[in-house]
Parts: structure tokens; sequence; C-alpha cells
């Protein structure tokens, strides 16, 4: 009955959303031939909820997806309508741009790179079936007939797997508004005996353009200069609007509350768990009955678009109570909603079963990214998306993974903490999450991880010479700052006072000098009379690796610290079972996660201290018994 | 997140409190690593007259131990220098042989742990000894397994181990402490939303006011009010079955290392000495007779509180004599209050044919003793046994001590040290105007410090702080 395609691939990228556009993108532009299938290629990366792209810590991932060659950060540059860096009045570790997106445009410019892309083909399509054979992977059944051959799958299925939209107390099968779910691929995933949990997420209501009071609500311009997110980009040249802010207010809440019997979220009928930092307005409402009000961003979805996404208020109540509750915030009397908000429920699978690569533990050549491994947000799935389609490639190849350590990068973060600790609800970056948020800026992506990929071949040449030029002056004028020094002249000093610091009674380094709180740079440059013309972020990294020396040293002995750690690693086919000493319930969580190093075993909630020394020493003697002369200690 | 790494790698320098097994009468601190000879020579000031800097390998030299702080001495001792590798854990171990009971050479780890020692985590010398090849996989499973177990409970009882309010100040302060980290790190992560957060100057008085909380809980922990120095036993017994006897021969015995106390209560004698490396700080009662007497009353009352505040009780008999209605009443005493004892049936050098054994299995059906046995306090029989004893009973944990109690206390106070150490920079970085994610670090690394008797703080407690607190979501 099925008629089997005689096209063979290197890799099937199922799912066309920011996971599946950088896993297919990155395993074509290793030279690997790729198939992305899709059920509705009109929707190849569709933001699904907010139109904004960044944020802290996801701000920070896209701009190490940037580094590493993935796609997003130059698709937000080229389709953002208005950039901000936030915070900056603090340190630069957690300054992060974020952008508003024209939606419509970023969805077009990556379907049209993902057209142009060299060995890669677009096809639309129902995954109803993986073909396996003996552990292995092999291929895909589409659309209950057609058979794709490949290597390698990667599964980045988003809130499509046994999608059900809630809408009220009424609720139908669906991914997204008004498209299908997949139920047939949820039951094959199923079958290959995967643990399946369900998660949560909503969106708010687009109302339209022309029925928003603007003129009396607040406008929030962005950044007189945006900054672009890729290190790619010159500048940014799309026109930029405002987005405004509003407020709900007791009224709002008392309409919310009278129809609280109503809410999916309160009968019951939601049983997926959902994230509990973007909480819907009803549970806003509810868990903090004294707050008087909440704020409502009124955000643009495109240029050409008449819709406006009002963030703050997701929601699954019916639309007459959507519609009552809009109405009586201001500017929005007589706002038309033109799509209600609603709650998804959807099936993931928890992470812990995947390897550090984000290939699965059981089927071989079979990997899963973004909201299938139960995270949230854009910049989470494309991170996951990126690091699927790069091992997917290094395994076809035999080569050595890509396995980003917590200490690198945010996305190293990001995937320790999924296969490591799991997730209960969709799972969010912040950098509170990162142990060494200090060394994991914006603006150092490039130096963290530029090389890595260009040696995955990833970064073109041009652009990896370009980084080289920027380390290289980097490097000479470090150099230059921490040899330069001054002498305690009447000049000097007076110079000093005049920008008002103190005078020095020694022969002072420049490095010295930058390090006082009230000097920077910049201000400097009075005294620093034969500095070098140099380009603004290669100054910036200089200037923030010397006034933060202290902590930034502070940091790197942590991770040298724990490198020890990292690098025991602890073989695959281990029987945690016979190790003499550990308890039943470490045993347990040692065989679920499997870590692959002391490291991430350390991190495994529950795992004692004294487990991981038993744990060292039975290691040890496997290696001696092997007759490895290397040893722990070393 | 618990700075793993701390505990297990090879490449510092660990110190502890290793008092022999045995009898003696002399208490070790050791250390080993790559720091311990540079350590040590900071403390150490030998006597003959040479010069510290040459401390050489396996050399054994008499000095003092000075605080290089405050330069006083703390004791004088002989200093065993061994260098790697042929030594125990293969690396430079230094030994500080010292005479003194459990409070100076407390003091001593702690001002080695103040020059960059780590306090070793149970077990640890072994593991590094099998870890750089030093001893085989039998002997180290022994010990680790036994150290697992043992950390194990430690890590669960480290907090009931403590009086109940000195537990409940700690874990105020660790839940003020989160909810100060929540405040930062929401300040941080959510720059957009509209949140309610307290100013710096807040900030500041909060972490001065649980800086000085945990100040008086070290000012109160050094003064040895609340963190005992060692396991309290109490000796009772009616009058004359020896008991005054025992303490002094335990008191002779181990004379160098007697640290008398002045007693709280006038009535209750109070000395510390050392059973087989545990310190046990002994209570001798005064005498349980006839209770008519008023006074003997009152020595009666004192001898019940003094019951009440012992881990440990040793009751006495006289054997010699027939066992009787005083004996019986204090074996109720002892039941009622269900205490660990050890049944000590002294003056055997007496006994004839014919004591009164009904009675004493009557005494032992009451107190159900975890140890009982005979001695000839006069003779000096079964004293050695005696304190084997105890010190088995403890380090076996049948005692329900859990791990010996003066380590635990070092760590207690070494933790909040650390914490408050880090509460000190958290004020300093917000008094500079330092940006949160600076004052983060330090925060943390108080919450870690403060993980060595609260258990671990982790990330998702610090965000479940801010969801539960703050109303995020844009």
């Amino acid at each position: 009955m099925t008629r089997i395609y005689d096209d063979r691939y290197d890799i099937i990228v199922v799912g066309g959303g920011h996971a599946g556009c950088e896993a297919a993108l990155a395993s074509a532009r290793m030279g690997c031939s790729a198939l992305l299938v899709t059920q509705d290629l009109d929707r190849i990366a569709q933001m699904s909820c907010n139109p904004a792209i960044g944020g802290l810590a996801k701000g920070h991932m896209v701009r190490e997806i940037d580094a590493l060659g993935g796609e997003m950060g130059r698709a937000i540059d080229d389709t953002g309508i208005q950039f901000r860096l936030l915070n900056t009045r603090k340190g630069p570790a957690v300054q992060a741009p974020r952008a508003q997106a024209d939606k419509e445009a970023y969805r077009l410019r990556m379907k049209a790179v993902l057209e142009h892309q060299e060995n890669l083909t677009l096809c639309q399509g129902d995954v109803t079936r993986l073909l396996i054979e003996a552990g292995y992977v092999t291929g895909v059944e589409i659309d209950s007939g057609y058979r794709s051959s490949a290597r390698a799958v990667i599964l980045t299925t988003g809130t499509f797997l046994n999608g059900l939209i809630h809408l009220g107390l009424s609720n139908f099968p669906g991914g997204r508004s008004d498209e299908p779910p997949s139920i047939e691929l949820a039951k094959d995933l199923m079958t290959q005996g995967f643990e399946v949990r369900r998660l949560k997420t909503g969106t708010p209501p687009r109302l339209h353009v022309d029925s928003i009071d603007f003129e009396i609500l607040i406008p929030q311009d962005g950044d007189p200069y945006p900054q672009p997110f890729s290190f790619s980009t010159r500048e940014i040249r799309r026109n930029q609007v405002p987005c405004y802010l509003t407020f709900t207010n007791q009224k709002t809440h008392e309409v919310i509350r009278n129809n609280l019997d109503r809410s999916p979220l309160y009968s019951g009928r939601i049983q997926g768990v959902g994230p509990r930092y973007c909480p819907s307005i009803e549970d806003k409402v509810v868990r903090f009955p004294d707050r008087e009000r909440h704020q409502v961003f009124l955000e643009p979805e495109g240029l050409r678009s008449d819709e406006i996404y009002a963030n703050g208020i997701s929601t699954s109540l019916p639309l007459d109570v959507q519609n009552d509750f809009v109405r009586t915030i201001p500017g929005l009397k007589e706002a038309r909603i033109v799509r209600p908000g609603y709650a998804v429920e959807y099936d993931f699978i928890p992470p812990k079963q995947l390897r550090p690569t984000l290939e699965t533990k059981t089927i071989s050549g079979l990997y899963h990214a973004g909201q299938i491994n139960g995270t949230s947000g854009y910049e989470e799935a494309a991170a996951q998306g990126l690091i699927a389609g790069i091992n997917a490639v290094q395994q076809i190849r035999c080569r050595e993974p890509l396995v980003l350590k917590r200490s690198e990068a945010y996305m190293g973060v990001l995937i320790d903490d999924l296969i490591t600790r799991g997730t209960e609800e969709p799972y969010r970056m912040f950098t509170s999450r990162a142990e060494y948020r200090l060394l994991l800026r914006h603006d150092n992506a490039d130096i963290r991880l530029r090389e890595k990929g260009y040696r995955m071949g990833l970064v073109r040449k041009e652009e990896h010479e370009k980084f080289l030029i920027k380390k290289e002056e980097i490097k000479r004028e470090s150099e230059r700052i921490t040899k330069t020094f001054f002498m305690p002249t009447q000049e000097v000093n007076n110079k000093l006072k005049s920008i008002k610091s103190a005078s020095i009674q020694n022969k002072t380094t420049l490095l010295k000098l930058l390090k006082r709180p009230e000097l920077n740079y910049e201000r400097l440059a009075a005294l620093d009379i034969k500095r070098p013309k140099l380009a603004r972020e290669v100054i910036s990294y200089c200037e923030i690796e010397a006034k933060y020396e202290g902590f930034i040293q502070r940091q790197n002995e942590q991770v040298e610290r724990f490198r020890q750690m990292e690098e025991v690693l602890i073989p695959d086919q281990i029987k945690f079972d016979k190790i003499h000493g550990l308890s039943r319930e470490v045993i347990e969580k040692m065989k679920k996660v499997r870590p692959v190093s002391i490291g991430q075993a350390s991190r495994i909630s529950g795992v004692t201290p004294a487990a991981i020394s038993i744990l060292l020493i039975y290691l040890k003697n496997q290696r001696s018994k092997i007759g490895e002369a290397k040893t722990y200690s070393s | 997140m618990p700075d793993l790494s701390r505990t297990h790698s090879t490449n510092d320098t660990i110190s502890s409190i290793s008092t022999p097994m045995g009898m003696g009468g002399i208490g070790i601190v050791r250390m080993s690593g790559p720091r311990a000879i540079e350590i040590s020579k900071m403390i150490f000031n030998p006597v003959s007259g040479s010069k510290r800097d040459s401390l050489k390998g396996y050399s054994i030299r008499y000095g003092k131990i000075l605080d290089p702080n405050t330069g006083v001495t703390l004791d004088e001792a002989l200093l065993t220098v061994m260098t790697a590798p042929k030594t125990y854990t293969r690396e430079d171990v230094v030994e500080i042989n010292c005479h003194s009971g459990a409070v100076v050479l407390r003091k001593i780890l702690m001002t080695l742990v103040s020059l960059g020692a780590r306090l070793a985590e149970p077990g640890e010398f072994t593991k590094r000894a099998y870890l750089n090849g030093r001893i085989d996989l039998a002997q180290a499973e022994a010990v680790m397994s036994l150290v697992s177990a043992k950390t194990d409970v430690a890590l669960r009882t480290a907090l009931q181990q403590l009086s109940g309010e000195l537990s409940r100040k700690v874990n105020e302060i660790r839940s003020h402490l989160i909810h100060l980290l929540s405040e930062i790190e929401a300040a941080i992560d959510f720059p957009e939303e509209d949140l309610d957060l307290i100013s710096r100057e807040e900030i500041i008085d909060k972490v001065l006011e649980l800086k000085k909380d945990a100040e008086r809980l070290i000012d109160t922990a050094e003064k040895g009010k609340i963190l005992t120095e060692g396991i309290s036993t109490a000796i009772v017994g009616k009058a004359n079955v020896g008991k005054s006897s025992l303490l002094n021969r335990l008191l002779m015995e181990d004379r160098a290392i007697v640290t008398p106390y002045p007693g709280t209560t006038r009535d209750v004698i109070e000395a510390t000495i050392n059973a087989g490396g545990i310190p046990l700080r002994i209570l001798d009662t005064a005498g349980i007779r006839d209770s008519a007497d008023p006074v003997e009353r009152e020595g009666i009352k004192k001898s019940r509180e003094c019951i009440d505040r012992a881990d440990l009780v040793i009751m006495m008999i006289d054997i010699s004599e027939d066992t009787d209605q005083g004996d019986l009443q204090i074996a109720q005493l002892l039941k009622d209050r269900e205490k660990e004892t050890i049944l000590v049936l002294n003056k055997i050098d007496l006994v004839k044919n014919g004591s009164n054994k009904g009675d004493i299995a009557k005494i032992k059906d009451l107190i159900c003793p975890k140890l009982q046995l005979e001695t000839s306090i006069t003779q000096n029989t079964g004293l050695n046994n005696l304190l084997i004893g105890i010190s088995d009973l403890i380090l076996q944990g049948k005692g329900g001590f859990g791990e010996s109690s003066i380590l635990t206390n070092v760590r207690h106070v070494s933790a909040l040290i650390s914490m408050t150490e880090a509460l000190s920079r958290v004020l300093e970085g917000l008094k500079q105007g330092l940006s949160e994610e600076f004052i983060s670090v330090d925060m943390r690394s108080a919450l870690e410090s403060l993980g060595h008797i609260t258990g671990e703080t982790t990330n998702e407690d610090v965000l479940h702080e801010i969801f539960r607190c703050f109303c995020v979501g844009k």
C-alpha cells in the first residue's frame, strides 16, 4: 500500500518552527542533504505567540546562536521594528537585546533563506510515523503513505503533538489556532516507548489597530540607535515604531473573577502544567488579589498588519468574557478582538530521555529540539534546533559532537538543565540559571563561540577572518591598557581633577584608572592621548574585562575547579546497580539520567557528595582494571 | 548551586581533627594538600630557635602554635612534616600534635581554615589516599561506605543536632537570604515588569540585620553555650558508688587534656575529657540519697536537671553491696527520660560470692543499657574498656549521636563565619553601588555557606520565591 519515495536524505527535520529552521539550515550548511517536512509551508518560522525576540537570557542566546552561525540573529535584525537594549543601568553581563518583530516579514525572510539554501528541500506534509530498524531511525512516513529515508531525524513538533486548544469551556484538537494537531506521530512516539507528559501554554487576544485609542496611552519607543543582534549585521534598516503601555484595573479584575467558572483552567479541564513566569490574566488576578493593576503592552504584529498583540493578558476565558474585560482597560474601550486568546495543551517528551547532543537515548539518530523537550520560547527552540542539527551531522560523519559547557554558553546551561534535571513546567531561560553569569555576556558571545561555529563549517570564512581581526585588536588593546602608565605629575593630576577623579601618588597603570568606578574608557581619553582608533565593540570588550577583572577572575577560578569534574567521564555502559555503597534512590536517579560526566552526575537533584565520592572510586577502579594509565588526580 | 567541586577537587588543602582512636592524651590536627606546609609555617613557631622556613620533610619539631592575627600562643605542640609522595595521602601532610582539649583543637583547626585550608569532608583523607593510589579499593570502599552512610545521616540531622532555637534561627536567616536574592534576581531578569521591589537601602538594612543575627549565633557558639563541646555525659548513682573516683581517675588519666569548666550549676562539676578520640563533657552529679533531707533534695533536683541535659548517662552501681531502693529510684529516673545509658558495676574487687543479682536484672530492665561493664576504679580495672566502649558506642552511631559532634560544631561555626564574610562583601558592593549581578554573586556564596548547615539552596528555590512573591509575566 505504501509508495516509497526513492528520495534519500542525510537528515530529515520534522517541523518548520524556530527549532526546525535552525536544525535544517545547520544540517544543509554543514554539507548534508536535508529535508524539512512541515504541515504548512506558509507557516515556516511563524511566531505563534508574542511578536518579539530577545530579552534577558533569551537575547543572550540569540547572540550565541549567531556566533555559532545560526540564522535567528540575522533574521530579526532584518525584520525588527523596535530594538531595545535592556538593563542598560546594570552591569554588562545582564544587559540584553530585545526587538519587536514584523511577524510576516520574519516568516517570509526565513522561508526565503530556507528555499535558497543549497542541499535543503522543503516539503509540506504530516509526518505520521518514524521508521526504525534495530534501534536506529531510518526515516519517516509522511501522510500515512509516503516514506523518506534518512540517517538522522530531528523532531521539532512544537505544540502540535496531541495539541488541544481551549477557548472557554469548549476545546478542540489543534496545534495552533486553526491548524490541526499531530495525532498519529504522538501515538507512534508512545509506541516507541517514550515517556510522554503534558504541558500548557497560552496566548492573549489580538486587537484591531483602528479600534484602539492610542492618544491616551503611554508610548514606548525603541533605542535611538538600535543595536543589532547579529555579529554580521552592520545596521538596522527597517522603520522603527513604538509600542504602547496600558493597565488593567479593578473593573477588569472583577469581570475576570466573576467568570472564573467559565475558565478551563479553573474548572479543571486543563491538565497540563503552565509556565509560572507567564501566567494567564486569570492566574494573575487569582494569585495576586491585592494588585490593583497589571501591565498590558500593546505591540504591533508588523508594519503592514492591522493586528495588535495585547501582551500581558494571555487568557483562555470564552470570547465574550475576553471582550468584556478587554473593554474595561484604558484605551481599549472600543477594542475589537480579531483573534481570541486561547490556551493550548500538548505532549512533550521529558528531556531526561536525551543525551547531551539532544539525541534520544533509546533510538539512535533520533533528535528532539524545542517545545517537544518541554521548553518555551523561540530562542530556546532555535538554540536546541541548531545544536541538534550540528550533532546530527557530526554523528553521521563520525565526528566529535558539539556539547557546550555551562561555563561556555546559555545554550550549554539550557541543554544541561533539560537533560539532567528535566522540567515540570515549560522551561524558560533566565540569567539566574547560569552560575557563571558574569562570563556569559552578550557582548562576548563571539569570543566564546565563533571559533566553534567556524570549525563546524557554519561561520563563513570572511566572517571568521573579521572575528580574528577583532580578537587580535582586543588582545593588543588589552595589553596596551595593562602596560600604559602615568606618572604622578602636576599635568596628569590636573587632568584627573578635570574628570572628577582623585589624583595619583605613584606610577599608575591605565588599567588601574579604568577600574575606578567614576572613570571609563571614554572619560580617560583626556589622559590616554596615544590610544589607537578602535571599533566600539573592541573598546567595550576591553573596558568590561578591565573594570570587572576581579569578578571575572573569581568566576574563571570556579570554572576551573569544576572543569576537573566535567572531564571525568562516565562510560555509557556503566551498571549503576553494581556499584557498592550507592543508595537505591541514587541508583534510580543515575539510571534515569545516565550522566555522561561526574560534573553532570553531581547536578542531579538528590545526589549527595558522598555518592559522588563512591562513583569516583568505582570509576577509578574500573579504569585501573582496563589498565589505563590516566588518573583522576592529575 | 552547591559547589561540589570544592569537596571533590583534590588540588586544595584539607584539614581536620584526627584524634587517635585509642587512648592517649594528645589531639592531632592534620592537614593534607599542596599548601599544608606553607600554612603550617604561618602558625608554627619552633622553640629551638631555628627558622620556620627550614621545616623539612620527615621532621618533627617542637614549638608553639600561634594565632597569626593576634600573636597569642594557642598551645605547645609537636609539628610533624611529611612531604609528598611518601605519606598517607601521597600529598604533603602536616600533623600538629598538641596536648589540648577540644576547645584549643577547634581553635587551631579554625585558624588553619582561616589561612586557606578547607575542612575535610568525612573520609576525605582516605579518599585522597585511594585516588592517589596509596591504599587499595577494599580498604577505601570500607571507609567510604561508612562515610557515605554517615554523611547522608549527618546532612539530614545536622540541623536536628542543633538546639531548636538555633535551628529556627538558622532557617530564618536562610529564608530571608533567599527572599533578598529573589528581589535581586527579579530586578535582573524582569526589567520590564512592574514589580514592587525593595530599595537598596532596605536591602542594606536587611543584610546588616542578618549579619548581626549570624554574629550573635557565632558568639554564643564560641562561648559554648549552644554548641556543645562534645557529648555531655552525666555520671549518676547513689552516693559512694564511686562516681567521683571515676571522674578523678578520668582526669588523672587524661590530665593533660582536661579543660575544667566553671559549672553552670554549683553542685555539678563539669570537665572535658577525651574518650578514645571522642570529647566528653562529664557532668559529675551529686549523689542521690535519702530524699527527706532538704539539702539532698536539692542535690537530687540538680541531678535530674543534669540527666536532662546529658546526651549519655553512665549509671554506677556499687556491686559489692546489695542494690536497693535508691538504685531503683535512679533507674526509674533514667527510664522516664529515655536516656542512652551505660551501666557500670563498680567495686568488683570487693565482690564476695552471693551478691544480689536479681535486683541488677531489674535495673537493667528499667534502663536498657547500651553497654554494661564491670570496673574497679581504685584498682584501675575496666576503665580502658569503659572509654573504648563509649567511643565505639558513639562512632558506630549506636547512641544516636551521628557524626562526632565536635566536627559538626566546627562546621557550623565555620559555615556561619564564611556566611558573614560573604554578607560583608554584599554590603561593600551595595555601598559601592555595584550592579545587582555582582551583589548576587556574594549573596549566593552566603547561601552556599549556610548550605553546609541547612542543605543546598538550588536555583529552583530562588525561582520559586520569585514567582511566589512577584507577579511576573509579560
